[in-house]
């Protein structure tokens, strides 16, 4: 056989992935909320790390949750491919085989937990391993699609990050860590159910037993109103414990305020009020929880960057 | 029949091979770095070097 019939061969592929491919299997936007809080929590603590410690531990926390979520394409790549908003991934654009996905989710798993060990410490390591397993045994082999609460219990593998970065830096989990880690858990839900509420069609057509399909969505506005009040103490809490401050507190009121009267404004309205706006309210709902988040954590790292000049924390 | 080897095929494997060299060297760079910050600060670790030392030895062992 000739070079040039080896070369013909190799063209006739049409599914070689290239390395952008393997890059959104990690689901880089995901990662970015993951790096932005594990930071978070890593830089509130009180025990500070070396910057390269501290920047290993925040890769390796990103490549984590990258890995869980080649781990989530491999598995769902049968209901990605029928959602609008999921069909463009790797898996079912068929750029990437569902079995690639899987090694690399394997292999980075593994890294990153073994690296994040010794980096920083075991017990972060541990729980790097355990939110792995959460997001992609518990949560999307499991719940996502046997219960309608499937986001409720799985916003756990979410929330975990600052927890990690926290862990990472002091060794052991504190009250501050559960309340960054009740923070993220909290507002999953409200998050998740207003994106639903504008985008029912997507789940409904995948068989995902999203809120909205199972109880309706007049429950689905009583479920963001009530998750959303929860969330408030939480938000609070937060800001009166060591990593907040006068600063922190008066953000998370703001925030909290807002967020609850866009919740109220939700369960008050009706499906035709909303199919007349378009989901506006839904939308913009949405759009303000992702900020909502953002602020929140950007507020802890204010403080902790005003106590050396003696102006931040209580 | 003329050889084409810039086929877009071929722009897909070098990104990919360029990409996971990258990759590997910044690897190789971090876990260098973290080797140099951990012994630099004294973190527990101790060669073997062929000569008996003593400190090693358990409590109350002989030689």
């Amino acid at each position: 056989m000739s070079d040039i019939g080896a070369y013909q061969t190799t063209t006739t592929d049409p599914h070689e992935a290239g390395f952008g491919d393997y890059v959104q299997l990690l689901k880089p936007r995901v990662m970015s909320l993951v790096v932005f809080t594990a930071l978070v929590g890593l830089l509130v603590a009180p025990v500070s790390l070396h910057p390269v410690e501290a920047f290993a531990a925040i890769l390796f926390i990103a490549l984590g949750a990258g890995a869980s979520g080649a781990l989530n394409m491999w598995w769902d790549a049968d209901i990605d491919a029928v959602m609008a908003r999921t069909a463009r991934r790797p898996v079912p654009a068929g750029k990437v085989q569902a079995g690639e996905a899987l090694a690399v989710g394997l292999a980075l798993s593994g890294i990153s937990v073994v690296m994040l060990a010794l980096a920083t410490n075991l017990v972060a390591a541990a729980l790097l391993a355990f939110t792995i397993f959460f997001y992609a045994v518990v949560y999307s082999m499991w719940l996502k699609r046997s219960t309608p609460q499937n986001i409720v219990i799985g916003g756990a593998a979410g929330a975990f990050p600052p927890m990690i970065g926290w862990v990472a830096a002091t060794g052991s989990v504190s009250v501050e860590a559960a309340l960054m880690f009740a923070l993220i858990f909290m507002w999953t839900p409200p998050h998740f159910w207003a994106l639903a509420l504008f985008m029912k069609a997507d789940y409904h057509t995948a068989g995902v037993p999203m809120l909205t399909v199972t109880h309706g969505r007049k429950s689905t506005r009583r479920h963001v109103l009530a998750y959303t009040l929860l969330l408030v103490p939480v938000a609070v809490g937060a800001a009166l414990t060591q990593v907040g401050g006068m600063f922190t507190l008066a953000v998370a009121v703001a925030l909290n305020l807002w967020f609850v009267i866009g919740a109220v404004r939700i369960w008050q309205r009706d499906e035709a009020v909303a199919e007349a706006d378009r989901y506006a309210v839904e939308k913009a709902f949405f759009r303000f929880s992702l900020l909502y988040l953002f602020l929140h954590f950007a507020a802890f790292l204010v403080e902790a960057a005003l106590k050396p000049f003696g102006l931040g924390g209580w | 029949m003329a050889l084409r080897p810039t086929h877009e095929l071929h722009k897909r494997r070098f990104s990919r091979n360029l990409g996971l060299g990258l990759t590997l060297a910044a690897f190789v760079a971090l876990v260098f770095a973290l080797t140099v910050v951990k012994v630099q600060r004294g973190d527990p670790m101790q060669g073997y070097d062929h000569v008996i030392q003593p400190q090693a030895l358990p409590k109350g062992g002989g030689g």
